[in-house]
């Protein structure tokens, strides 16, 4: 059996999408910016792709911009609001210790650069409490950047709340939902959301292509200066074949989700209970307030590596945490934030499903992971001590 | 012919020795232990260097990844040692639990009978049924004593294809594949220390207090003046101490419960006796009490070994008795001992 269960990681391109894609290329190659037929026609699929986004996240065409992915996204959510910030002296940001590395990393500039950052507890939950929130909100705080849903562990944060509180004491709020956008319903009105950042390879569309929401009113600077695309917003000829596929993929997306996110839910569960029978293991994260697909445990006394190699070679693609820092030794920044501790950290497996998984391929993966955490247990160094009593079980 | 992980640093030897083994026709896959990182870029490099000798050997690569009990069972004891006012030597501890202890799970993992390094020793099954290491053809690059740890169960899955090979065969070997790695430098001292700066590792990676600054003082308790702290010192030690004396001054001892570091002429260094502890038995079963055993011993890496009589003591010690003074022997260091022909008979902690 191949079963694909890395979709955090990202996603196969949907049908649809790669039609969209190809199509777009073949006959609609004009550059947006061009004033005769091939140019404007070529413009003309950019704002129908640039309407069917927005509509998807109850925002205006004219509140999107595109990008090459959630990574710029972020980057230009954070140092548009970073720069008003300064002019206005208020050089305080908050975000949370369990962001991605584009909004961390981000950060960790602007501190050097003379910001202020609080990162707010995630909890042994992984989720962030407004009341914290609403308590480290100064009065410089000039941004609030807290993602909408986790890539490693799923939680998912109270993004309204966390919105409301930020609305009130008038603090601009973005929020990462690369992981989000695509498998939960997103209405950026409703939900106070000043700010999004969206990844279409996390939806089934192409990768090299996102957007950045930026509800009007909010000022944004540009990243990459050049020619006036994207209302002078984001220089660059744009990546109509993308960003088409991306719409294309992000409607397909919409128009199934509810349906979608109950089946796959009702498989989450399922194997977070199969695989909860492994003994000291444990799921990373709240159970209920999480994504439709993520399921992320620790084993103790695993090596991830050895684990995710055995688990492909019974045709299971999964991963130890996110493929952003699979080249890193360091455990988790995710899992640390959420308490746990090194040893156990390094121990883990995620498995984020598909739309298409099933119930047969669910059952496949927990018979095969216990077998593999049994059989790595039989020979690993670390739980020999363990059983033997040299180190204490944590899980 | 076996399945054979076979560990690759990155670096010249461990690409021979998996070049050696699959010319010989064994399955190679080659491991690398991630152990630590550092913020210098050189440790991924190696990483990738492993990478793309795998690649470039035709065999399949994987990657463990032991940080958490390196820092457990390697780094923070290293530091503990020079904080008790010791010289540890982490490569021998290392080699037992973190090196041959993931290279055997890796194979299990994989499926392999065998693990291999490139260490420049011979790995022998002795009459007696037992394994051990003896010394290296080429004396000058023998690493014997970095193994003296090693247990029964681990020699008796280990294939070391270099012990009859010089170093610049290696490196000529390494030339003829077309391997980039071939004119790569030595790896030097202890891989965790940047450039021998120990006393700044330790100031940087130690959550717990440091010892403080101290006294040195003279054989008869003399005060001679102040030190840095304890960590900075290591017995033989004479450069850096920055202190005048009039005559040469050499470390001498160094005591952690009062942070005194004691300091005397260069005669003073030298003795005959030694006592050992933590002792591992590799060509014999551990002996019994009381009888002397003549052996060759090394008290540190690069010590020519030296005739002694090793007896075993009732509290589970042996103390060496050298037949002329050994310069320096410095608690924390191994001291191994060898046999007439140039094998392991085993090895411990000088006390």
């Amino acid at each position: 059996m191949k079963i694909y269960a890395d979709n955090a990681a990202t996603t196969k391109m949907s049908r649809a999408a790669l039609e969209t894609f190809v199509k777009t290329a073949e006959e609609f190659w004009g550059n947006p910016s061009s004033l005769y037929v091939t140019g404007q026609k070529a413009k003309e699929v950019l704002e129908q792709a640039r309407k069917d986004v927005a509509e998807a996240i109850g925002a205006q065409p004219r509140e999107i911009i595109f990008t090459s992915g959630g990574s710029e996204a972020d980057n230009q959510a954070i140092r548009s609001a970073a720069a008003t910030g300064r002019n206005k002296n208020r050089m305080h940001i908050i975000s949370t210790a369990f962001e991605h590395h584009a909004v961390l990393h981000t950060l960790r500039k602007l501190e050097k650069e003379g910001f202020e950052v609080t990162l707010l507890p995630v909890h042994e939950n992984g989720i962030v409490d407004p009341e914290e929130l609403r308590a480290a909100i100064r009065p410089d705080t000039c941004l609030v950047t807290i993602m909408y849903a986790n890539n490693e562990i799923g939680t998912v944060q109270p993004i309204k709340e966390l919105g409301a509180i930020c609305r009130e004491k008038g603090v601009t709020f973005h929020t990462d939902a690369v992981q989000a956008v695509g498998h939960l319903p997103i209405d950026v009105g409703k939900q106070n959301i000043d700010m999004l950042s969206a990844s279409a390879h996390k939806f089934h569309g192409p990768k090299g292509v996102g957007f950045l929401y930026v509800r009007k009113g909010i000022v944004v600077s540009n990243l990459i200066e050049g020619g006036a695309q994207e209302k002078g917003r984001r220089a660059g000829t744009e990546n109509l074949p993308g960003i088409a596929a991306m719409a294309e993929a992000l409607k397909e997306a919409v128009s199934g989700m509810d349906e979608n996110a109950a089946r796959l839910s009702a498989l989450r569960d399922r194997l977070i209970a199969g695989l909860s029978k492994i003994p000291h293991g444990a799921l990373n994260g709240d159970a209920a307030h999480r994504l439709p697909g993520n399921v992320n445990f620790c084993f103790e006394g695993i090596e991830g590596e050895s684990l995710l190699l055995l688990l492909d070679d019974r045709g299971i693609s999964a991963s130890s945490g996110s493929a952003c820092t699979s080249r890193s030794l360091d455990p988790s920044h995710v899992l640390l934030a959420i308490g746990r501790v090194h040893d156990v950290a390094h121990g883990s497996l995620r498995l984020t499903l598909g739309e298409d998984a099933t119930e047969e391929q669910v059952d496949y993966i927990i018979e095969q992971t216990a077998q593999v955490v049994e059989y790595l247990r039989s020979f690993s160094p670390v739980w020999r001590e363990l059983t033997q009593g040299k180190r204490q079980f944590i899980l | 012919m076996p399945k054979v992980a076979v560990g690759l640093s990155g670096g010249v030897d461990s690409a021979v020795a998996a070049y050696l083994l699959k010319k010989e026709g064994h399955d190679v896959t080659g491991v690398i232990l991630r152990t630590w990182e550092g913020e210098e870029p050189g440790r991924c490099c190696d990483i990738d260097d492993a990478r793309s000798i795998a690649e470039r050997l035709g065999v399949p690569f994987r990657v463990i990844n032991c940080a958490a009990d390196f820092e457990r069972k390697v780094t923070q004891p290293f530091m503990e040692s020079y904080i008790c006012g010791r010289t540890p030597n982490p490569c021998v501890g290392c080699n037992r639990a973190i090196k041959w202890e993931y290279l055997i799970y890796a194979a299990d993992v994989i499926g392999a009978e065998y693990v291999a390094t490139g260490h420049y020793a011979h790995v022998i099954k002795l009459e007696n049924g037992r394994y051990t290491v003896r010394t290296a053809d080429h004396a000058e690059k023998d690493q014997t004593y970095m193994l003296c740890r090693l247990s029964q169960e681990q020699l008796a899955r280990t294939l070391m294809p270099l012990g009859a090979y010089s170093k610049d065969q290696v490196r000529g070997i390494a030339a003829e594949l077309g391997l980039s790695v071939a004119d790569k430098p030595d790896s030097q001292e202890i891989c965790f220390v940047p450039e021998g700066r120990y006393a700044e590792y330790i100031e940087k990676h130690y959550s717990g207090e440091l010892p403080k600054v101290g006294s040195f003082v003279s054989e008869d308790g003399t005060v001679l003046g102040r030190h840095k702290g304890i960590i900075n010192y290591t017995v033989g030690q004479r450069k850096g101490l920055g202190i005048a004396l009039g005559s040469p001054a050499y470390v001498l001892r160094i005591d952690a419960q009062s942070d005194t570091v004691v300091l005397g002429p260069e005669k003073s260094l030298w003795r005959r006796e030694v006592r050992v502890k933590d002792l591992n038995w590799l060509s014999i079963p551990e002996p019994a009490c009381g009888e002397p055993l003549k052996v060759f011993a090394k008290i540190r890496y690069q010590h020519r070994a030296a005739e002694a009589a090793l007896a075993l003591q009732e509290d589970g010690t042996a103390e060496l008795l050298f037949s002329e003074p050994v310069r320096a022997a410095a608690p924390g260091q191994a001291a191994v001992f060898y046999d007439g022909s140039g094998c392991v008979i085993g090895g411990g902690e000088i006390s």
